[in-house]
């Protein structure tokens, strides 16, 4: 049974359970959702060979040519796949930052958590250069280090507070900025190039080593997220306020940060530092669902389709060489952040 | 009527900055009690800790008959509301959906709407007067129809107990009224205890049935307006001088600060 109330929310009652959505919201997840997978089937006709869209599905439940199967299932589904995560969890932790900060600009790639995982990456790359699992773990590492050490400075009397994260967030990642390009000039030419080319991102030659770490991540961290979210909600009224109803908020606070630090680690991981995707997607989730709040379910398919989208974009532009697709969202996105920039008033 | 709110030997403060020490409280049940007393004086700091947002150093709080922190936070959110100085609506929220937050405390993952909430929600619209504005969003509201919004949502809480830390701060005089006799309506319904911070004593005086002062951490007096509005107490705790005349408009007591210069007036 579906009832409207005063408010644009509705309930559906299954059983005993009692839940509450909007339909603007579902109608935006689901449009986002399948604009993710005609996306993603439409990358999976673009390379070397180019297929038809009805190969592609065939391909992808193992009918038509050995060939097109062969590509399809080893080399574009993963790269397709990965896309899709990668957008995914960039999406839900920009979200989960930007509604813990209370700011459009408190987003991972902002503060300083990719550029982490990157140092991480790239110290693996020039110091060590054990090869690409070893650059992923790395990774992983660099931005839960960046993590820890922006929330230990935003801590302030057991409170982590919203400018002070966004702020003390952009010094550490100017600080680590500086760390990767020292790096860069230090280390040896080759490997250099190596990091280098880590560091535009690219979905370019991914394999399922790459795609189940991260689909991993969407599937356990995800949920984690949206059960937090209506916490999260009730935080963005001010700490007081949420604990008045019940709400252990520095809990909520840190169990929201490791799921969406995870979720980024694990993301640049797997892809390189994607950058703006975390910013724009739950700033676009909130202006197409008119919808307050945190927005883990729709920031997360947004995410999908903008980076599925500037995958396509970067692999079909009629330039000589494809564009890496961190690059290809930093032009994207970098024009985003200037309007964002240009038209806040809390900047 | 059983104890409701009372405070027992607390030391209360911030970071190792103690502002009170072995502060005895009981706040009057049903009662509509008004905490006064100069800037800085602990009024704040000790409705936080009435409210658990703050734990006291040494002491404790007991919210009706039991120690506060011994209730799980929602069951103790289901029982005691607050309205603290300063909240954020989110952005783009309407009145109806920022009402029904109150409801959190009696919701669950899987059980996120009930009637009860439906009704909670419509009876705290109307009784704040605020039901015409249901779907317009906080962000286009004054700010007298803001402080009645909150205060909405805090009623959806549906618990016996209020708390208001300073709720007509930054509210012109007909705002201050407005908030204020709507809390006067709420307090003779006889459902709740109503604990306010209030700045302004010719408020606190015509509004509140108890009133406690504070002074540097302490409670210097509490009783019945009548009881506090005296010049001897006013000149402790504010270190000025009044004279307390008949509110002609309500009968209640009122002080007015004495000008040494127009002494001869008197």
């Amino acid at each position: 049974m579906i009832r409207s109330d005063p408010s644009r929310t509705r309930t559906l009652s299954l059983g005993p359970l009692r839940l509450r959505y909007r339909r603007r919201t579902l109608v935006t997840g689901a449009i986002l959702a399948a604009a993710a997978v005609v996306l993603g089937l439409a990358g999976m006709q673009t390379g070397t060979i180019s297929l038809a869209f009805g190969d592609v599905l065939g391909a992808l439940f193992g009918q038509g040519e050995n060939r097109s199967i062969k590509v399809i299932q080893k080399i574009r589904l993963p790269r397709t796949l990965t896309a899709l995560g990668v957008g995914a969890c960039l999406g839900a932790a920009g979200a989960t930052f930007q509604s813990i900060s209370r700011n459009a600009l408190g987003s991972p790639d902002i503060i300083g958590f990719t550029t982490g995982a990157a140092t991480g990456a790239v110290a693996q790359i020039i110091l060590f250069d054990a090869g690409p699992g070893a650059t992923a773990l790395a990774a992983v590492a660099g931005g839960l280090l960046a993590a820890g050490i922006v929330y230990l400075l935003s801590l302030s009397g057991g409170v982590t507070g919203g400018y002070r994260l966004v702020l003390i967030g952009i010094g550490v990642g100017a600080m680590l900025t500086a760390v990767n390009t020292i790096l860069l000039a230090k280390g040896d030419s080759d490997l250099a190039a190596e990091a280098h080319l880590w560091l535009s991102g690219s979905l370019a030659a991914r394999n399922w080593g790459h795609t189940v770490p991260v689909l991993a991540a969407v599937v356990l961290l995800l949920p984690v997220l949206l059960a937090l979210s209506r916490n999260l909600n009730q935080m963005e009224m001010g700490d007081d306020a949420a604990q008045a109803l019940g709400i252990r908020t520095e809990r909520t606070r840190i169990l929201a940060m490791t799921a969406a630090v995870g979720l980024t680690a694990v993301a640049t991981a797997a892809a390189g530092p994607i950058v703006f995707v975390a910013l724009a997607a739950p700033q676009l989730a909130f202006r197409l669902t008119r919808s307050e709040g945190v927005h883990i379910g729709t920031g997360a398919l947004m995410g999908a389709v903008l980076v599925a989208g500037s995958d396509l974009l970067s692999q079909r532009l009629p330039i000589q060489a494809a564009v890496p697709i961190g690059l290809m969202t930093g032009l994207v996105g970098g024009v985003y952040l200037l309007w964002l920039l240009t038209r806040s008033k809390q900047v | 009527m059983e104890d409701v709110l009372s405070g027992r030997d607390l030391t209360i403060g911030y970071d190792g900055r103690t502002v009170s020490e072995h502060l005895d409280v009981v706040i009057p049940p049903g009662s509509f009690t008004a905490i006064i007393g100069p800037n800085a004086c602990g009024k704040s700091t000790l409705l936080r800790a009435l409210s658990r947002l703050l734990k006291p150093q040494a002491g404790q709080v007991f919210l009706q008959g039991k120690d506060i922190g011994s209730y799980p936070t929602r069951e103790a959110a289901r029982r005691l509301a607050l309205l603290p100085q300063s909240s954020t609506a989110p952005d783009g929220i309407t009145v109806a959906d920022l009402v029904a937050r109150g409801r959190f405390p009696h919701q669950s993952l899987l059980r996120q709407w009930s009637e009860e909430d439906q009704s909670a929600v419509s009876a705290a619209l109307q009784a704040t007067g605020v039901q015409d504005l249901a779907d317009r969003t906080v962000g286009e509201l004054s700010g007298g129809q803001r402080q009645r919004v909150w205060l909405a949502l805090v009623l959806a809480q549906d618990t016996p107990v209020l708390l208001l830390d300073e709720p007509t701060t930054f509210l012109d005089i007909s705002h201050q009224l407005e908030v204020l006799r709507l809390c006067r309506t709420l307090h003779r319904t006889g459902r709740y205890t109503l604990v306010t911070v209030l700045h302004e004593l010719g408020l606190a005086f015509r509004f509140a049935d108890h009133v406690i002062a504070m002074k540097d951490g302490r409670i210097v007096a509490q009783g019945a307006p009548a009881q506090i509005a005296t010049p001897e107490l006013m000149k402790e705790i504010y270190g000025i001088d009044v004279l307390v005349i008949t509110d002609p408009a309500t009968g209640g007591p009122m002080v007015v600060p004495l000008e040494p210069e127009y002494s001869d007036a008197r």
